[in-house]
């Protein structure tokens, strides 16, 4: 039960980083405008944060690895999107008066609004893997795999939302969701290794 | 065999000659100019005395801008002709906002009806801007400003420095990709609070669709009733007069015996124009409004 569960959290983190996405450019549109550089800010920002986020999840799983912490993740990352709900209008307006350049105020609203849950939602790759891999022989498969189940829900979460969710739901209802998908996914990692795995953490990842 | 060959050649000459001279007539289009810019790729084409700026997106044409070269004046478009009854709403405007310049048609026709009018012209993509001046003919001065920026940022920016216009034209779409941005309630509460008391927007809206729909309940929401001027068969360009005090159907038809003849420069019949305006009363809709977090234009085409 153990490792289906965090493939299904890796595919939903996966999901949620291109929905994300995809709905910066919804949230920059009214600001900057939806050229390309607003796109090109948005993309530089995501990668760049997941870049720090892949590096700051692998030292992570140095210290304790478990499904416990794994959770943690999961609600934290869904507890630094609800800024993105609450206060993205406050946010917007200060970068708008202060930067006239819509090339420099879309990088920097990115950076504001995006960089965080994004680092975030990138720790949970690397963590995966250590929380899956039991034999070294074998990390390469299991890091390969990891990479694809989360890579598709990258790719499911892309299409759905550009195809269907933004025709249904109001831009705030989705990252409403995604942050009730991370804080409840997160939640079950977390309740999974309380109520149901007796063992120690160390005993239980290996197992 | 010689005179043979004479004739022959003769007649080659003739026919080539008739050929070329019957060419402007049969009204062959030739392409003048390509560019392509960061957005689209643009033409300048030529076909007798219309030329017309195009845009292309993947394989669709559109035409965005026309002029007769032998006369200037005239507006080619019905619906650029549809715009000017907003002077039927806003009579003597002094300060004009036109957001998406095309050939510049526009900014040109207002400058000749109103020599000191200021306006200012809106464009995204500065290769449009570069065509309008080498092969529209587009008059720039101190009064007559153009603008490269998205058509949203420039009003945010005007609404923040609390400026104001008499005329608003919304003219930024092209039929093949909508910039949702400028198609929100938002969008037109912006727009609004750039209006003069009396000023009116003027938007080149669609008139077929699922959007037109969504359009109608947007524009309501934002400004309650509204005017449309459209051609009955519900295709092509619908043009929407919107503002925050619209005067009576009574007061616009009174106002098109002043405007009848200077308008018949620009080969407008303001009669038959004004004959198709149509008040729309505001009503509760079952399309869900347009705003900045549900804008998917693109997807209700």
């Amino acid at each position: 039960m153990q490792n289906p569960l965090i493939f299904l959290l890796a595919f939903s983190g996966g999901f949620s980083i291109m929905g994300i996405q995809l709905l910066g450019g919804r949230i920059l549109a009214p600001y900057f405008g939806s050229s390309v550089h607003v796109w090109g800010s948005i993309i530089t920002v995501f990668m760049l944060a997941l870049s720090i986020g892949y590096l700051l999840g692998g030292r992570l799983s140095l210290h304790n690895p478990s499904l416990k912490r794994f959770g943690i993740i999961f609600v934290l990352a869904g507890a630094t999107l609800l800024p993105l709900i609450y206060f993205t209008t406050d946010i917007l307006d200060w970068v708008f008066i202060n930067i006239e350049d819509s090339r420099y105020g879309s990088l920097v609203a990115s950076t504001i609004l995006f960089l965080i849950p994004t680092i975030i939602l990138g720790m949970i790759s690397p963590y995966s893997i250590r929380l899956l891999v039991t034999h070294q022989d074998k990390s390469g498969q299991i890091a390969g795999l990891l990479y694809f189940v989360s890579t598709m829900g990258s790719a499911l979460g892309t299409l759905l939302t550009s195809f269907y969710l933004v025709l249904w739901f109001e831009v705030n209802q989705i990252l409403f969701s995604l942050c009730g998908l991370l804080v409840v996914l997160g939640a079950i990692a977390w309740g999974y290794q309380q109520f149901f795995l007796r063992k120690s953490p160390e005993v239980m990842v290996h197992g | 065999m010689d005179s043979v060959n004479r004739n022959h050649s003769k007649w080659v000459f003739t026919a080539l000659t008739s050929l070329l001279l019957l060419m402007p007539t049969v009204g062959v289009a030739k392409v003048i100019k390509e560019q392509r810019s960061l957005y689209r790729n643009i033409f300048v084409e030529d076909k007798k005395n219309i030329r017309c700026l195009k845009f292309s997106v993947k394989r669709r044409v559109s035409s965005q801008s026309c002029i007769d070269k032998q006369d200037p004046n005239r507006l080619v478009f019905d619906y650029t002709k549809f715009v000017f009854t907003g002077l039927l709403v806003t009579p003597n405007p002094e300060k004009v906002l036109i957001i998406g310049l095309g050939g510049g048609t526009l900014s040109n026709s207002l400058q000749m009806l109103f020599p000191d009018i200021q306006v200012d012209n809106i464009e995204i993509d500065p290769a449009v801007v570069d065509v309008a001046r080498e092969y529209f003919d587009f008059k720039e001065s101190e009064n007559i400003r153009t603008f490269n920026q998205d058509g949203r940022i420039f009003i945010k920016r005007a609404a923040m420095k609390k400026q104001q216009y008499d005329l608003i034209i919304l003219d930024a779409f092209n039929g093949e990709y909508i910039p949702e941005h400028l198609l929100t309630r938002e969008f037109l509460q912006e727009t609004k609070s750039l209006l003069t008391d009396n000023g009116v927007v003027v938007a080149n809206t669609f008139s077929s669709s699922l959007l037109y729909h969504h359009e109608t309940a947007t524009y309501h929401d934002v400004f309650g009733d509204f005017y449309s001027v459209a051609k009955g068969n519900n295709s092509g360009n619908r043009i929407i007069l919107a503002g925050k005090h619209l005067p009576d159907e009574g007061t616009i038809l009174n106002r098109v015996k002043d405007w009848q003849e200077p308008l018949q420069q620009l080969d407008i019949d303001l009669k038959y124009t004004a004959s198709l305006i149509e008040r729309q009363e505001y009503q509760e809709s079952s399309y869900r409004v347009l705003t900045d977090q549900y804008s998917p234009a693109n997807l209700l085409q």
